[in-house]
Formats: structure tokens, sequence, C-alpha cells
């Protein structure tokens, strides 16, 4: 059956509701909450910070570590606390589409640790930990080239859409999930999975919605950064005494 | 993080003073907030001062325990996230996380909290199991009257799942928990002779010991917890009962 | 051609502040191709034909010249390592420590021991960021009593103010002894370490908020 109208109402390019917040674990470095319709994802950063074993550091540069975990009541059926292969992969692809964003050369032998936490999953849960991750980052003050920004795009019932939810995956009559991010300015991929079944011209347009939904999404991130930073005035002081130094 | 040595602490304390200016026997600010994830059958978070954390109820049908045929069981898990503190590590829960979870578990089941005969579903074949997990967010000490109240807070806002034709219909809840009593735990440290109650992040790494009291509504104490390494007075254990009966019944209200 | 995001404007990490080759990247700013962009979060600030940003948030980065507060937590036979806050320890040399002759087998802890803060200055940072430190200058010290707070290290400069005038006022009106480190650590000792600590807490807090000043000295009680 032909999937002519979506569960929720939205329109075939439109994304549910976000909300994202910087600054929600007042110990770590950075953080950040992002909410995508009924998908909650948090991300705290700690570091840079020593590496132990010794034997993993880089004296080139600093590394990242990302690790993602689902609540154990974050869907319905109880998932057992403890990693999972899923998770792992998750955390690797992670680690991945972050990393390009990334400018590491000035804490060799350092580590950068992100820690995804899904507190409730409705679909596209890599994407909203990967959308905090970044915020985070930027909150922790790593020097980074772009945010980077993730949506999940796909084919459901024969039709193309953006930012699935969970029963859009769960569709009887066929689904196929794209998770992707990207660095918005240039729109440079750097995470890309398939879930599915697609032919080529599938996968272009695919991409296209992708684009225009990290557009927005930037946007969202921008607003969520500039909430917690964003100074109307800036003291006479500050300036000279950073000239100075 | 801050460096506050113990002696600072103690300096402070001989002015009768503690760092964020409460009284010894007084607990931070405290939030309750429920219903913080939909697809837990309850959930809340808890703020104490800045430590903050998450819990989830989760209810499964399986086998009841042999020496309990007749009633619904409950499992407890903690993980101290490492998002949370700069001190805790990724891995399997360390026995401070087996600790906290257990003394937790110890108030709800010894308090009768949860009336676990009205989970039964079937005698000696299948019963109800009551998870509550929960997840440090962030650490400023005292998790563990905090990680009790968000479980209390969670099973309050709980509500049965469907069981039907041997299948859970998670997205039919109807009946609330049977509860019977609110078993809410009060931490107090001692440093030097001073007693302290929610003792904040350095009032915790310095303690000498730390004594953990659970008390119900009827004034009746349900379990108990000396933890550290130090070692206290039969006068300190009586003066933190007396706390933990006082403070308990302000945390109960914030249950409400 | 130019300055595509004005002076004084807020930018996070991925915004093209200029194009062209009339402009070098500063603090926070890389060059892609024609393009100057922003890698962290901050303001835009000018100096003739650099771009830099005034950093609003981030981890400590040492540079030459650096006064910081470190804490030893490490005694070799040629000197002490010390945790200055920054993802790699720094190395305090016997001979950058002092002007004594120190003999060979001499005990170091009798000059500084394990936990022990200190007050050094960076001398010289390594390609993969080996951070040397020196004791030898004015002001350099162990610190003996008194508490360390945390603040970011982008408030600092704020925390000591135009030629110093905030630090100063926080001192007066408080009867403390006060040192503040690059790093983000800041010292204090005396009457009302209370008061102080709340004070800076607050100018971290509010930093960007004019009139902040006078708030902090009808917090102190002054005038």
């Amino acid at each position: 059956m032909v999937y002519s109208k979506r569960v929720d109402g939205r329109k075939f390019d439109e994304l549910r509701e976000i909300e994202a917040k910087v600054g929600v674990v007042k110990s770590a470095d950075g953080s950040a909450m992002f909410k995508i319709g009924d998908t909650i994802a948090i991300a705290a950063v700690r570091g840079p910070r020593d590496l132990y074993p010794k034997f993993m550091q880089n004296p080139k540069k600093g590394i990242l570590r990302c690790n993602y975990n689902m609540m154990s009541f974050s869907v319905d059926e109880r998932i057992r606390p403890g990693p999972s292969r899923r998770s792992k992969e998750i955390g690797l692809v992670t680690e991945n589409a972050l990393l390009p964003a990334l400018n590491l050369e000035e804490f060799p032998n350092a580590v950068v640790d992100v820690f995804i936490e899904i507190i409730q999953a409705d679909a596209g849960t890599r994407c909203a930990g990967i959308c905090a991750a970044s915020l985070a980052l930027a909150d922790a003050g790593i020097p980074m080239k772009d945010i980077v920004c993730a949506i999940s795009v796909g084919k459901v019932g024969g039709k193309i859409l953006t930012d699935l939810n969970k029963k859009e995956e769960d569709y009887e009559d066929g689904s196929s999930d794209m998770p992707v991010a990207m660095l918005p300015r240039k729109n440079e991929i750097s995470l890309l999975q398939l879930d599915g079944e697609m032919k080529q011209e599938d996968i272009d347009e695919c991409l296209k919605l992708a684009i225009k939904a990290c557009q927005k999404i930037s946007e969202i991130q921008r607003n969520a950064l500039m909430e917690k930073y964003q100074t109307n005035q800036i003291d006479d002081q500050v300036d000279k005494e950073n000239q100075d130094g | 993080m801050d460096n506050i040595s113990r002696e600072y602490i103690t300096k402070t304390l001989d002015k009768g003073k503690r760092l964020d200016g409460r009284k010894f026997d007084e607990y931070r600010d405290i939030e309750i907030e429920y219903g913080i994830s939909k697809y837990a059958e309850g959930s809340s978070r808890v703020r104490m001062g800045d430590t903050e954390v998450f819990a989830g109820v989760k209810l499964e049908v399986g086998e009841p325990f042999p020496d309990k045929p007749d009633g619904g069981t409950i499992i407890v898990n903690v993980e101290m996230l490492p998002l949370s503190s700069d001190e805790f590590e990724s891995g399997p829960p360390g026995v401070d996380s087996i600790e906290l979870a257990r003394v937790v578990d110890r108030a709800i089941r010894e308090s009768n909290c949860i009336d676990l005969k009205k989970l039964c579903i079937k005698e000696k074949e299948k019963v109800w199991m009551v998870f509550i997990d929960i997840y440090t967010i962030n650490n400023a000490g005292n998790l563990q009257d905090a990680a009790c109240l968000a479980s209390l807070a969670a099973l309050k806002q709980a509500k049965i799942p469907e069981y039907k034709d041997e299948k859970i219909d998670y997205s039919k809840r109807k009946d609330k928990l049977p509860l019977t009593s609110l078993p809410v735990e009060c931490t107090t440290v001692k440093i030097d002779n001073i007693l302290l109650s929610d003792p904040d992040f350095y009032e915790e790494r310095w303690n000498d010991a730390r004594l953990t009291v659970a008390t119900t509504e009827k004034n009746e104490i349900c379990a108990m917890q000396k933890s550290g390494k130090g070692v206290l007075s039969a006068d300190d254990v009586r003066k933190a009962i007396e706390a933990s009966l006082k403070n308990g019944k302000l945390l109960r209200e914030k249950l409400k | 051609m130019g300055l595509i995001i004005k002076e004084r404007e807020f930018v996070i990490p991925g915004d093209v502040i200029a194009e062209g080759i009339d402009y070098l990247p500063g603090n926070g700013v890389y060059r892609d191709g024609n393009q100057l962009i922003a890698q962290q979060i901050g303001i835009v600030n000018l100096d003739n034909r650099l771009i830099k940003l005034v950093l609003l948030t981030g981890a400590y980065r040492p540079k030459i010249g650096d006064i910081v507060i470190g804490q030893i937590v490490n005694m070799g036979f040629n000197g002490w390592t010390l945790d200055i806050g920054f993802s790699n320890l720094a190395m305090l040399s016997v001979r950058d420590a002092t002007s004594d002759f120190i003999d060979k087998k001499a005990d170091l802890s009798r000059y500084y021991d394990f936990d022990d803060y200190i007050v050094a200055k960076v001398l010289n940072i390594s390609k993969s960021n080996l951070i040397d430190l020196t004791m030898k200058g004015h002001g350099l010290m162990r610190l003996k009593e008194g508490i360390i707070i945390d603040v970011s290290p982008s408030k600092v400069p704020r925390i000591i103010g135009k030629q110093g005038s905030m630090i100063t006022m926080l001192k007066n009106l408080s009867n403390c002894e006060i040192s503040v480190g690059q790093n983000g650590k800041v010292w204090i000792d005396g009457g009302n370490t209370g008061k102080i600590i709340e004070a800076i807490k607050l100018i971290e807090k509010e930093s960007h908020i004019p009139g902040l000043t006078e708030k902090i000295e009808k917090m102190l009680g002054g005038k």
C-alpha cells in the first residue's frame, strides 16, 4: 500500500518538533539536550583530558571517544543495562561523524570523551545523539570546523520522506531508513548508513532532503548556543585585556 | 574541579557553617519532575542541589522466586554514568554502584513499599517483575538519597501495562502500582565530630563515615547502611536517625 | 570580499567571518581557502588585519609567559611534575625551580612536596605540548594556606580586569590575598574567603553584563 499520508500528519519533507538546550550537565565540560519528536538525547563532553592506557595516546593529536547508550526505560521493551553490539557500532559511527569537524591538533596525547544517553526513543536516536554531541563539543570549547547535524531520511511505502518516526521505521509495506550526518557549511557528509532497499534516484532525492533538513537543524543548534552564550554588549575592559594577552 | 581541602571544610564547620551556608541538618533545594520518559511505566527526575538523577520503572512478566511463589519481584539497578562525574568510568557497575542500588532495594523491600502479592498473575508461574533503573546525571554529592527519592517518584507515577493472551500491551497502561509505603532515605556524614545531613560533593569526599537511614510514614526505620572507612558512636547513630526521621518527613512531602 | 561578520558579533563554529586575503586568522579562527571561519564560540575581535575571537568557552591552552597555578603530582630526580588543569602535565625542572645549588641526592620534597600548590610561569611549550615551568620570577611562589577554586579560563581576564583593576578591588575590599592563574585557578587566603568566592562566581556568570564592577563593589561592602 502506498504511504500517502504520514501517521502524524506531517508533510513528507517536514521535521518533527525540535527542542535543543545547551549546558544541561553542570559538572561536564560541555553538554546539551536534543529532542526531536518523541526522541530525546543528552550528550556530555569530558575533556580534553589524560588518556589511559598510554598506548592509546596519539602524540600528534588528541583522540575522540564516543559512547552511545540507551536508558533501559527509553523504549517499551526494557533494555538490559550495559553495552550491546548495536550501541558499540553506533558509538563508532558517531565518532566518525564528529571527527571530521574537530581540530584536535592542540591536544596531543589527550582524549575528548563524548557520552550520549537516549532518554526516550522514537526512531532517529543516533542522529539526535550526534546533534546533541555537536552542541556539547562546542559548549566545551573544542575547536571545530563546523557544528555537525544529522537526520534520518528514507523511503516508506514507496514515498521518500524526512525524519522517520518509529511507526514509519516499522511500516509493514516497506521501509528503508537512511541516517545522514553532515557538516552543513559545505554539505559534507560524515555519516551515511542505509537499512533497507532503495534505487539510485531514491538515494539522490533522499540526500537532497537531508541537506534541506540539516540547514533547518543547524539554525536550531545555533539558537541553542546563542541562548546560553549570547551577549548583548561587550565591556570595553574585556576587549582590551584580551588584546594584551 | 575546585580543590576544597578537608582543612578548609573543617575550619568552616568550626565556625558553625557549611560551605553553601546551610544548617548542619538542612537539605539542599529539591525538585521532582514526573514522567520524563513516556515509554517507561513510570519515570522521574530528581534534583537535590546540583545533584541530578533519573529513574525509570519498567514492568515485565516472569517467574516468581521459589521462596515467594505468590509475589511479584523487584530489581533495582544503578548506573553511575561517566557523563555525570570525572570520577566515574565506563564499564559494568562497580561496587559503589551496587551498594547504592542494594540500599535503595532494601528500603523498598523491607517497608513493603510495593504490595507484591497484588502483582501475582498466576501463582508459581507468572508474576510482574518491577525493574527500577536509576541513572546519575550530575554528581554533586549524596546520590544515595536522590536515587531513592527518584525511585519512589517513578513508582508513584507508574501504571501497570495490560497483560492479555500471554502478551504485554505497553500501549495500554491502566492501574497504578499498589504502593503501601514511601520509604525515604536520608544520609548523614560525619566529619571530625560534626554530623551533616545531605552532604554535598566535598563533604562526601572528606567524610569519615556515612549513615543512610530509611524511614516510613509510621516513623519506622526499615533499612540502614553505614558506609565509608571510619567509625560512628552509638550517639552519632541516634542523632543521625533523629535527623533522618525529621528530614524524611520533608522529603516525603515533596513527593506529593 | 572583506568582513562578513562585524566586530563584536557572536559567532559559533562554522560561521564565515571574512572572505579574501586581506585578513589573517588569529585565535579561534581558521582559514579554509578563501574564507576565515570561526572554530569556537566567541565574539569577533579585530586587531588590524588579524581576526580573532574573544572566546566564551573552552579549556585552558597554555601560552609562553602565562602565570599559572599548578599542583605537584610527581617528583623525579630532575624536578617535579605538575597538574595545571591542562590535558598534559607540566614539568618544573630543578634548575628552573630555584637559584640554590641542589645536590643530586637532595630531597626535592624539602622544596616542593606532593599536593603543594605553586604559582609558576610557563617557560616553554614543545611541539608535542610538553610544558616547562619556571619559579624564577617576581611573585612566583609556593602557596601555603587558603583554598583554590576553578573558574572558566575564558573569564580570567574579566576577573583580573583592565590593568588589574578588578582583582585589586577584590583584594582591598576583603583583606584577602588573591592570586589568579591564566589556567583558571584562583587562590584565596584570608578573612572573607566566602564572600570573595561568591563575588568571583558572579563575575564568571555576568562577565559580559555592564555595571558588573559596581555590583561587585556593593556586594563586598564598598561604597
